[in-house]
């Protein structure tokens, strides 16, 4: 979903990078700085601008992480120390945040940022000074690999990539649910859309469940009567349908209408307040979508974050912005302990390696385009509300 | 028995269709003008009856009449506005005006109340599903193809039995020959533009109720699809416009039926081209010729 969002800043940051010129603007939050035994940790967030509020989420858990793992005595002797950077939700300046971070403050590490594009215009620098770079939330599939498809050897993510959620959703049919045929139904003219029918077309063939039916329909649509009808014709016992809430609500509204009680499943792309309102509660009921976690998830390991999160923050429950930002210390912490050093060529090697890693946001293994495996949250709706249903693993 | 649920789609859609159709059609008969802002006041129809059911509480019924009226009072307003004082100007000058219109309510929408969708609420209509041979048959759009046959026959009512009706056969006829022998050609046009704009209203509505989803530009692709009802049916002609647009309607829903849904939006414009090649005077038109 940010990806979508990633280019529009892309555009922007282009023009105010050039009337931003050499205004870096910067911000250590650390008095001290001079402290040489501390492991630096640069956090180049979104903490004004258009999704200052993803930034300020994931900082707020970085934070948590960090004091964390400071109580219990650091990483490797050292205290982590950490060093904000505001790069305004802007490419630009998230690429020049990573030069002061690295030149001038030496970081060790960064983690950042929000949305795939401001990590990408990072992604160069952090190749070239050998800065290990953690994404908590870049889910399109360019965070970790360039365009010729080699991967960004110093650059790592937390999330899981949009394409990935197919593959989930698909277990989530073919194990959860045990259906053996399901339909695609799904907007032709979104990637999004077809990364993600594309992974569950190939997992869910693969456990030897059949596709009986494909359709797709074109954003802004408000009929799919027709289609529908044609798909309850083939009378698929599960419905996947990734798309955005806008169409999806009508979707979910006119299948109902139309008898098909089949259960429909989607990804983030459903995650709005407005689906509800679009295909009314009732239709809702046994469909489901994938996040990444739930504090209602029964876990103890998210039961404790939650409870410490909410002890911190006066009862607030964290999103899932908070969880990934406290994930992504984790993550870099266990990567330096199996190293044992904090080299960042040995922490890269050790991230690379990193295997069922047990983390808020579920169990985390990198592949070799450094996407994580990792388990994803399905939530169900029971009545307009959005119910823990279970945790899917790869 | 699933061509008889294609067909009930179809049916629903096509009647959505006809009831914005007729006010093409009405205007173009009276005043050689084809409308393009028609799609716009069906939308803004679609957006006054949500704030009656929604900010006010109304029940369907009310909203669809304080729509109807509001939008007979736009429609009233735009020809006075922007289309009586080129009537006497070339015909692309007022089809010219007509766009901009067009795009000076959509636009002026979003600037009134942004761009975000709104939902209609859900329980307007008892929404019931009929199980008929295997067939779904939604309460719904039984309720809205009702009131759409309801408006079609008080509409064919007015034009054939009333004195204003008269009036305005009269002067679409002959607009000069009407006015010698007494009729307001004026009031007689605003009449039109009144009433066509009503049933953008009422379909508008309808709309919402049946697809929930409204926004301040969902009026272009069902206004362009209207037009093509319009000229399928003969435009000029009213039972023609009410054909036109039950056809097209079916003739979607067959489109997608057969597995082509992505291609739907492009079947009704190859209608429209194949009838101004094959026969530009559509089913019901007359063929008229060009008097010298």
């Amino acid at each position: 979903m940010k990806k979508k969002f990633s280019k529009v800043f892309m555009v922007s940051a282009l023009a105010a990078g050039i009337l931003a010129g050499c205004g870096t603007g910067n911000q250590s939050a650390s008095g001290g700085g001079g402290n040489s035994d501390a492991f630096k940790l640069g956090v180049n967030m979104e903490l004004s601008g258009n999704v200052a509020s993803y930034g300020e989420s994931m900082t707020k858990g970085i934070e948590m992480a960090v004091a964390e793992i400071n109580k219990a005595g650091g990483v490797e002797g050292k205290k982590i120390e950490v060093i904000k950077n505001d790069n305004k939700s802007e490419a630009a300046e998230a690429t020049n945040g990573i030069i002061k971070l690295t030149s001038q403050d030496k970081v060790n590490a960064v983690i950042g940022a929000a949305t795939s594009g401001n990590t990408v215009a990072q992604a160069q620098i952090a190749n070239d000074t050998k800065t290990v770079l953690i994404a908590p939330g870049g889910t399109s599939p360019t965070v970790t690999v360039d365009e010729k498809g080699k991967v960004r050897e110093f650059v790592f993510r937390t999330s899981f990539i949009d394409p990935f959620q197919g593959t989930v959703a698909a277990n989530f049919a073919s194990n959860n649910l045990k259906v053996k045929d399901a339909a695609i139904f799904s907007d032709s003219s979104s990637d999004y859309a077809k990364g993600l029918s594309d992974a569950f077309k190939k997992t869910f063939e693969k456990a030897g469940g059949k596709i009986v039916a494909e359709e797709s329909y074109v954003g802004k649509d408000t009929d799919f009567r027709a289609t529908l009808t044609r798909i309850k014709a083939k009378n698929p016992s599960f419905i996947f349908i990734p798309g955005y809430y806008e169409e999806v609500g009508l979707i979910v509204k006119q299948a109902r209408e139309l008898g098909i009680t089949a259960p429909l499943m989607g990804a983030d792309g459903w995650d709005s307040p407005k689906l509800v309102d679009l295909a009314g509660a009732d239709a809702l009921n046994n469909t489901y979508l994938i996040n990444h976690y739930s504090t209602e998830d029964p876990d103890q390991k998210v039961q404790d974050f939650v409870k410490a999160f909410k002890d911190k923050n006066n009862g607030d429950a964290p999103n899932a912005f908070n969880a990934l930002g406290y994930d992504t210390v984790y993550f870099l912490a266990d990567a330096i302990k199996r190293a044992g050093s904090t080299d960042s060529v040995k922490i890269q090697q050790e991230l690379a390696k990193t295997k069922d890693l047990s983390l808020v946001t579920g169990v985390l293994s990198i592949d070799k385009n450094h996407h994580p495996i990792k388990s994803a949250t399905v939530l169900e709706y029971k009545d307009g509300k959005q119910v823990f249903n279970s945790k899917i693993n790869p | 028995m699933d061509w008889l649920q294609q067909l009930i789609n179809g049916i629903s859609l096509g009647s959505i269709y006809a009831l914005i159709a007729l006010g093409y059609t009405m205007v173009y008969g009276i005043i050689k003008l084809i409308n393009f802002a028609h799609g716009d006041v069906f939308m803004v129809g679609a957006f006054i009856g949500f704030y009656a059911i929604k900010g006010w509480g109304l029940s369907f019924l009310p909203a669809l009449i304080i729509s109807m009226a509001f939008c007979a009072v736009f429609g009233v307003l735009i020809e006075r506005i922007a289309y009586k004082r080129l009537r006497n100007a070339t015909r692309i000058a007022a089809l010219i005006t007509a766009i901009g219109m067009s795009l000076l309510i959509e636009y002026g929408m979003i600037y009134i109340r942004g761009a975000q969708p709104e939902a209609y609420p859900a329980d307007v209509l008892p929404n019931k599903a009929i199980n008929f041979l295997g067939v779904h048959i939604n309460s719904q759009s039984l309720f809205i193809l009702l009131t759409s046959i309801i408006l079609m026959i008080i509409l064919q009512f007015i034009v054939q039995r009333t004195k204003m009706g008269k009036a305005m056969r009269a002067v679409s006829l002959d607009m000069d020959a009407a006015r010698l022998m007494g009729i307001s050609v004026d009031k007689t046009i605003s009449f039109t533009f009144a009433i066509g704009s009503a049933l953008a209203g009422a379909a508008g509505v309808v709309f919402g109720v049946y697809y929930t989803k409204i926004e301040p530009l969902m009026g272009v692709i069902p206004g362009l699809k209207a037009f093509v009802a319009a000229v399928l049916g003969g435009i000029g002609s009213i039972p023609g416009a009410m054909v036109g647009g039950i056809f097209l309607g079916v003739i979607e829903s067959i489109v997608s039926a057969a597995g082509f849904s992505l291609w739907r939006d492009a079947a009704a414009f190859v209608i429209l081209i194949l009838i101004l090649i094959f026969r530009p005077s559509g089913i019901f038109g007359k063929n008229t010729r060009e008097k010298v």
